[in-house]
């Protein structure tokens, strides 16, 4: 049985190797420096389908000063995430081959969760669901995040 | 005998935990345990107007447990 590692905020993020839909290899160890959003979705989850604009917003309004997204996908039929992203399409990186065991690591208690993940690899925010009156507060703790050294 | 049932009652239990990312199937519309969901919005809706009260049924979203 894989080890499951809580993250809480505080804690040095998990890391994950994934494989992005363009077969490019995705390792969050590579992100240190930047500031980093990991969002785990599906396309079941009728929650994810609200938050993909915003997480583009935010790809658009923060890319360039070094925010960097990463979707995982966690839909046991790929064929069900490319319907989705057909409707839905994404600014942003998505990651699928590998997503149950970063979601173990994450320990994913629901859907959708995100968790932000400052330059040092730090978990400082974490998130369940999502709603349209939180992303004031969201974008407020990724410009803290953006203007740490 | 008394042992037996014991473990029957451990080990060959049906249940067992379902992890959020795989509640896939339990979010189908055909899953839900609502026959009809838009009859049932109704008859709330209704009873809500009559009684002056509303709420206390059940939570909605079906069983994708999302947020």
């Amino acid at each position: 049985m894989a080890s499951v590692e809580a993250s809480s905020v505080g804690e040095n993020a998990p890391d994950c190797v994934l494989t992005s839909l363009t077969n490019t290899p995705v390792h969050f160890h590579e992100y240190q420096g930047k500031v980093l959003y990991v969002d785990f979705w599906a396309s079941w989850c009728t929650s994810c389908v609200q938050s993909f604009p915003f997480l583009n917003q935010l790809t658009h309004e923060f890319g360039e000063q070094g925010l960097h997204i990463v979707g995982v996908n966690l839909d046991e039929k790929i064929d069900d995430a490319m319907v989705f992203l057909g409707h839905h399409p994404s600014h942003f990186t998505i990651a699928n081959h590998g997503g149950e065991q970063c979601a173990k690591s994450f320990d994913v208690q629901a859907m959708p969760s995100s968790f932000l993940i400052d330059k040092k690899g730090v978990i400082r925010y974490t998130h369940q669901g999502f709603r349209a009156g939180e992303t004031e507060e969201l974008k407020a703790q990724i410009v803290q995040l953006l203007s740490e050294k | 005998m008394r042992f037996l049932y014991f473990f029957c009652l451990i080990f060959l239990s049906a249940c067992s935990n379902v992890s959020p990312w795989e509640r896939g199937t339990l979010a189908k519309p055909h899953m839900s345990l609502e026959l009809s969901p838009l009859q049932n919005s109704l008859r709330f809706h209704q009873y809500g107007s009559r009684e002056a009260a509303s709420g206390g049924v059940e939570v909605g979203g079906g069983g994708c447990g999302c947020y």
